[in-house]
């Protein structure tokens, strides 16, 4: 049997018929186009498909779409809602090279737009620790660390008392 | 990977759930935060016909404190929630500091601790701590509710003591007794976010500078989380020296039960009991040098 649900995703409301077994990854990329997030693993592993829910990041693989009914979804296409003014966040993976093959960086930006959220300033370890849950198979990583690095300083000057997302 | 098919609800109350898995039978199965259920059914390894989400139901959510019974983890109280909740740190850090150890960042935003108990791998980082602890899976079914000692509710791999009409409803972990102190200490090949190779958690009460009780529980070396029971002996009752100590380190060693896996070897996994029961007990007599209440 399928379901109605209605949430919202980068802002907008949208309501939709989902049979169950579709994940929201499945929903988000197949039925309203949001391609920005991938899938990789499918098993919560490598965080490619990591977005927001209600402020919290989580893996889409894992999420059934029908279980966000009422909940607020967050992509990466909601970082840059114009499509030309980037957030902080892509701004700093681009001046900082954070990407190569670009499959995990969608992820990667969700993870880090997370970590800010929690921790304006976040060390290197707590930047680390703060994409445990996300794979990169081409940087090496470091380049993404110091991209988080530039963000959250960027977003400091941005917004002194604090980081909201 | 896709899903199998399957039939879904999320009931708002337990009652209705309850009455959804009795309804549904051994065709169902209950979902606290899917991080575990939906990748086994991804795999092929559940066919569940019905998922029962436990999402909606509000008073399976809290995590709650009371000084006489203690520490209430709610069914579907979220990895992250137990490793940031202040008064879980305060009073329980080992507790906090085990679901601070398991899976990643987002999974500990989606998963549980009540389902990382309930998925029962012999390798569960939060089985260890809470069994020192004295924990107890609290539990409601068809016949009302009951407590299970958490030491007791793990059967075997993957298999628990809940019946089919069963759900667990919380975790109950007492009041840590004055001058108490606990510890969680795990080794994986990444050093975080994969599954652990061997997992160690102690809990132990001091008097003076006697040890009056002591829980030692390990994971990931056995079939399911064990009590290193002759272990405990050789440190209960005692004034620690380092011999004894180690003694208890091997002894612990002696009783795990470790398999040979992609995770690490039977002989590895053993060795590293050792040494981790030596850690976890001197820091849980550490932390109950700090615990004065």
């Amino acid at each position: 049997m399928k379901h109605q649900i209605t949430f919202t995703v980068n802002g907008d409301e949208v309501s939709i018929l989902v049979d169950p077994w579709k994940t929201l990854n499945e929903v988000l990329r197949e039925d309203l186009n949001l391609t920005g997030t991938k899938l990789g693993c499918g098993t919560g592993d490598c965080g490619a498909c990591t977005i927001l829910l209600d402020g919290r990041s989580v893996n889409s693989c894992l999420t059934l779409a029908v279980s966000v009914n009422g909940k607020s979804v967050q992509t990466v296409e909601g970082l840059a809602p114009s499509g030309e003014e980037l957030h902080p966040v892509q701004d700093a993976f681009i001046k900082a090279g954070a990407i190569q093959c670009g499959f995990c960086t969608a992820g990667m930006e969700m993870s880090a737009v997370y970590l800010l959220g929690q921790n304006n300033s976040p060390d290197e370890n707590q930047i680390r620790a703060g994409l445990s849950g996300n794979l990169c198979r081409c940087t090496g990583y470091n380049q993404i660390v110091e991209a988080i690095s530039m963000a959250a300083a960027s977003l400091r000057d941005a917004r002194p008392e604090g980081v909201k997302q | 990977m896709r899903l199998p098919h399957f039939e879904y609800a999320a009931p708002r109350s337990l009652d209705e759930a309850l009455r959804l898995l009795a309804e549904a039978g051994e065709e169902a199965r209950v979902m606290a935060g899917g991080t575990d259920l939906i990748v086994r059914m991804k795999h092929g390894l559940l066919k569940p016909g019905f998922v029962i989400s436990l999402a909606e139901i509000e008073e399976l959510r809290p995590i709650s404190f009371d000084r006489r019974k203690g520490l209430s983890i709610g069914a579907t109280a979220r990895l992250a929630e137990v490793a940031s909740h202040a008064e879980i740190k305060r009073r329980y850090p080992a507790v906090a500091s085990a679901a601070e150890k398991t899976a990643n960042v987002q999974v500990r935003n989606m998963g549980t601790v009540g389902g990382n108990i309930c998925n029962a791998a012999p390798s569960a980082d939060n089985a260890p701590t809470l069994i020192a602890m004295g924990a107890e899976a609290v539990i409601a079914g068809g016949k009302g509710k009951r407590s299970v000692p958490l030491d007791r509710f793990f059967k075997g791999p993957r298999l628990t003591a809940l019946e089919p009409d069963e759900i667990l409803t919380a975790i109950q972990v007492p009041v840590p007794p004055p001058y108490s102190g606990a510890s969680y200490q795990h080794l994986s090949a990444r050093g975080r976010v994969d599954i652990s190779a061997v997992c160690v958690g102690a809990m132990t009460v001091f008097e003076g500078s006697t040890c009056r009780e002591i829980r030692i529980a390990l994971g990931a070396v056995g079939p399911k989380p064990l009590r290193a029971l002759e272990a405990e002996n050789l440190l209960k009752g005692q004034s620690w020296t380092a011999d004894m100590i180690d003694s208890a380190g091997r002894k612990a060693a002696e009783e795990a039960r470790p398999i040979s896996d992609v995770r690490a070897s039977a002989e590895y996994r053993r060795q590293m009991v050792d040494v981790l029961t030596r850690r976890a007990v001197l820091e849980a007599r550490s932390m109950a040098g700090k615990r004065r209440r």
